[in-house]
């Protein structure tokens, strides 16, 4: 296959996971905003919102643009602003232009989905997003993302682009989940203590675990209260999530033994050092060491996976030697 | 217009006898039935993406070209005139490809001016002495043709550089088979669907020697181009790689693809970008759509190209008028298929006509195409005829002439209903090892009332075309 083809197959997959996963992000960031005690205190504190644009990287960006961070500008800047290379109308649309140079690498279905997605996004207009209210457009994001990965799964030959495509997904909801878990635990020790405090906390992990649609599984594998250590490992450890770092980590590394044909090939091998880390490690050793000091050392060793993906199939240059003898 | 030629009925209007079947199904399927299935196309087309961008319209990147419903029938006994001109035609356009860049014998026998072709922009010295790979330089051709008067066929124009539009074949007729199955039932009407599969045996057939297993790619500057989807769809049909310039390097006068699993070697390119693009180090250094040291490959017989460089100089306006002339000189034969009478003004005497006569004639540029740069005389407001007779005074061998042919008509469905509208129609020749001609082609179709002008970029349409094959 081109490696053109496969970058625009790898990319349309990470841009709408992205837009699903940008939405999801939203979703938490809100629902801590909203928590019943910070209302009733009749604070507006927009906390989750700057940690939003910081696990997103955004914060200068963000401030360049519109300065103080305000509830409202946040959500229309991770929303629907066309200028934000990370928004979630840029997201569609770069899916969309990446599969339309590849129409005849996917199936038709797939492209409509895709086209469905954009032109409704496309009409989308500020005005209709504010009287629809947040929760819709969350659904709308993750029903589109759930519908191209049903057509995906369900009309797509099980060729090489096919495998392009969920490395696409797997890398970028790993690194979303990475920033999900940092939003959560970079928040600073809060003002309440006590109960208060332990209710506070209660609260915002189980909007972490709703965003990630984990709340179900978390009952079902622990059957007790929420604690941080329970999310925490469920979210990277457990790959009975589909969301999870285990999960993700495990699919890419069986992709790319599919697609290198080469266990022992570098990106294997680095692809197979971070799932072996989250198939075996424990949740203690994790906290011992730091969530964040984790977080961000898992983060780099994924950002250097997608370099050596780039490097091994995406980007051959022109000094690699001919593989077919003249 | 009492001579306008009707595709469909004879002059007291009945149908003709290729048209009977058509007109009897015409007659006993309910309007509503029809109505339907029209909006049918227009869904299926709009779902399978057969968009045209058309270049200056901004918005409108993703417009439909219309289809009609109503096909174009053209009888057994025509066909096999047309088939024998156009094979006649495109077998001496190749030998004068290979003749104009090799000894001139042409030129040297003073049956065309030199000047003509060796100071001419479409010729490409570059391509001097380069052995294409069985002579052939043209290996795709589209003939466009008309019919005027009585119903005499014309060739109006040769299409050798990247000629368009096949995808349009292959796609109305699924269409019709798709919508009415009862008309291909009743008739027995030549298939064209093979066309893919016939392309990719001619470009295996050119490619460079002792290669048993050729690899055939197909060259497209892009999705933003009108055509993309045609370079997509001809790709896809023939299980090749649609690659961009992008995706190509050469190393050592050879030609790889960047794949997934490294270099791969390409024989074969069927090129859908200009020549100008093709390779920065040759031709304009400017484009970045192209291949640095692609040329180099070439004419070092490493990589096929197809159509080759230079093949503009053969359907170039000015040098139509010799085609006939071309068969006679390297064929010895009779030109089966008759040119369009052409004034050309670089000579004094066609300029003083043309000037006389400028209201009724149709003027075009010589190195045009898609119907921009282009008088229609009948149809010009006065200051339009004022800007292009001050145009043709300033360079008058930019420009030939020709008389406003009435093309024939063939039913089409409108707003009112079925009515006349002039068609026109592109056959594709295809030259490897041997010629093949799709039985069939592209019928365009002028959409406005008394528009003689077909091309998609203006506002035209297509149509299924069908050879009867009893």
């Amino acid at each position: 296959m081109l490696c053109r083809t496969a970058n625009d197959l790898y990319w349309t997959a990470r841009h709408i996971e992205r837009a699903e996963n940008l939405a999801r992000l939203v979703d938490v960031a809100q629902r801590i905003e909203l928590l019943p005690e910070r209302t009733e205190a009749g604070r507006q504190d927009p906390a989750a919102w700057r940690r939003a644009l910081d696990a997103l990287g955004l914060v200068p960006a963000y401030t360049k643009r519109h300065g103080a961070v305000v509830a409202s500008k946040v959500l229309h800047y991770l929303c629907l602003d066309a200028e934000n290379p990370s928004s979630i109308y840029t997201s569609v649309r770069a899916a969309r232009e990446s599969a339309r140079a590849q129409r005849g690498a996917i199936t038709v279905e797939m492209y409509e989905d895709l086209n469905t997605s954009w032109f409704d996004m496309r009409k989308l207009g500020h005005e209709q997003f504010e009287s629809d209210g947040l929760p819709r457009f969350i659904e709308w994001v993750k029903t589109r993302s759930a519908s191209f990965r049903g057509v995906t799964v369900g009309t797509m030959g099980r060729d090489e682009g096919y495998q392009f495509m969920r490395l696409g997904v797997f890398m970028e909801r790993a690194d979303y989940c990475i920033r999900m878990l940092d939003i959560k635990y970079s928040e600073p020790l809060t003002g309440e203590a006590g109960d208060a405090r332990k209710a506070l906390g209660y609260y915002q992990w189980s909007a972490l675990l709703y965003a990630m649609s984990a709340f179900e599984t978390y009952r079902r594998l622990y059957r007790t209260a929420i604690t941080p250590e329970r999310v925490a490992e469920l979210m990277i450890l457990r790959e009975d999530l589909p969301r999870s770092l285990a999960a993700c980590t495990s699919a890419i590394l069986a992709v790319l033994i599919t697609l290198s044909g080469q266990p022992r090939s570098e990106v294997a091998r680095q692809a197979g050092a971070l799932a072996a880390e989250t198939r075996y490690g424990r949740i203690e050793e994790i906290l011992a060491e730091g969530m964040d000091v984790y977080l961000s050392r898992f983060m780099q060793r994924l950002f250097a996976l997608a370099g050596e993906i780039d490097r091994h199939f995406l980007l051959a240059g022109d000094v690699s030697t001919p593989a077919v003898a003249a | 217009m009492t001579d306008r030629y009707d595709e469909m009925h004879d002059d007291s209007g009945k149908a003709r006898s290729h048209y009977r079947a058509f007109d009897q199904w015409l007659t006993v399927t309910p309007p509503p039935r029809i109505e339907q299935k029209r909006r049918e196309a227009e869904f299926l087309f709009h779902r399978v993406g057969i968009t045209f961008a058309v270049y200056g319209e901004q918005d409108a990147d993703e417009r439909l070209i219309p289809f009609d419903i109503v096909p174009r029938i053209i009888p057994r006994a025509e066909w096999r005139v047309l088939e024998a001109g156009l094979r006649q035609r495109v077998l001496a356009l190749n030998l004068f490809l290979n003749d104009i860049y090799h000894g001139q014998e042409i030129l040297a026998a003073g049956r065309i001016p030199s000047d003509l072709i060796l100071e001419n922009s479409e010729y490409r010295p570059e391509m001097r002495d380069m052995d294409a790979p069985g002579g052939i330089h043209a290996h795709i051709a589209g003939i466009d043709i008309v019919r005027a008067g009585r119903g005499e066929y014309y060739v109006l124009e040769d299409n050798l550089r990247v000629p368009s539009g096949v995808s349009y074949m292959i796609e109305n007729r699924r269409m019709m088979m798709r919508l009415f199955p009862e008309l291909f039932a009743n008739q027995s009407i030549a298939p064209v669907e093979d066309y893919p599969e016939m392309l990719l045996d001619v470009l295996r057939s050119v490619a460079p020697d002792s290669v048993e297993q050729p690899t055939v790619a197909v060259l497209t500057p892009g999705f933003h181009n009108s055509a993309y989807f045609e370079h997509a769809f001809l790709a896809q049909q023939m299980g090749v790689e649609l690659v961009e310039g992008q995706d190509l390097f050469v190393r050592d006068d050879t030609v790889y693809m960047r794949t997934t699993r490294g270099p791969q070697r390409v024989h074969v390119i069927y090129r859908r970008i200009n020549d100008d693009f093709l390779d920065p180090t040759v031709f304009r250094s400017d484009s970045t759509l192209g291949v640095p040291g692609l040329f180099s490959a070439y004419r070092a017989g490493r990589v096929t190209l197809a159509n080759a460089p230079g093949t503009g100089i053969a359907d170039d306006k000015a040098v139509y008028p010799y085609v006939p002339e071309m068969i006679r000189f390297y064929l010895d034969e009779a030109p089966i298929l008759a040119n369009v009478m052409t004034y050309q003004l670089r000579k004094a005497e066609d300029l003083r006509y043309t000037l006389d006569h400028l209201e009724e004639l149709v003027v075009k540029e010589v190195h045009g195409a898609g119907g921009y740069g282009m008088l229609v005389g009948p149809a010009a407001t006065k200051a339009e005829l004022a800007e292009f007779r001050t145009r043709i005074i300033a360079s008058p061998a930019k420009y030939i002439a020709q008389p406003t042919l009435s093309l024939s008509s063939c039913p089409t469905f409108v707003e009112s209903g079925l009515a006349p509208r002039h068609v026109d129609f592109r056959p594709y020749v295809l030259s490897g090892r041997q010629i093949h001609i799709a039985p069939g082609g592209l019928t365009r179709v002028a959409l406005r009332e008394g528009s003689l002008v077909v091309n998609s970029s203006q506002g035209g349409g297509t149509k299924d075309t069908w050879v009867l094959e009893a």
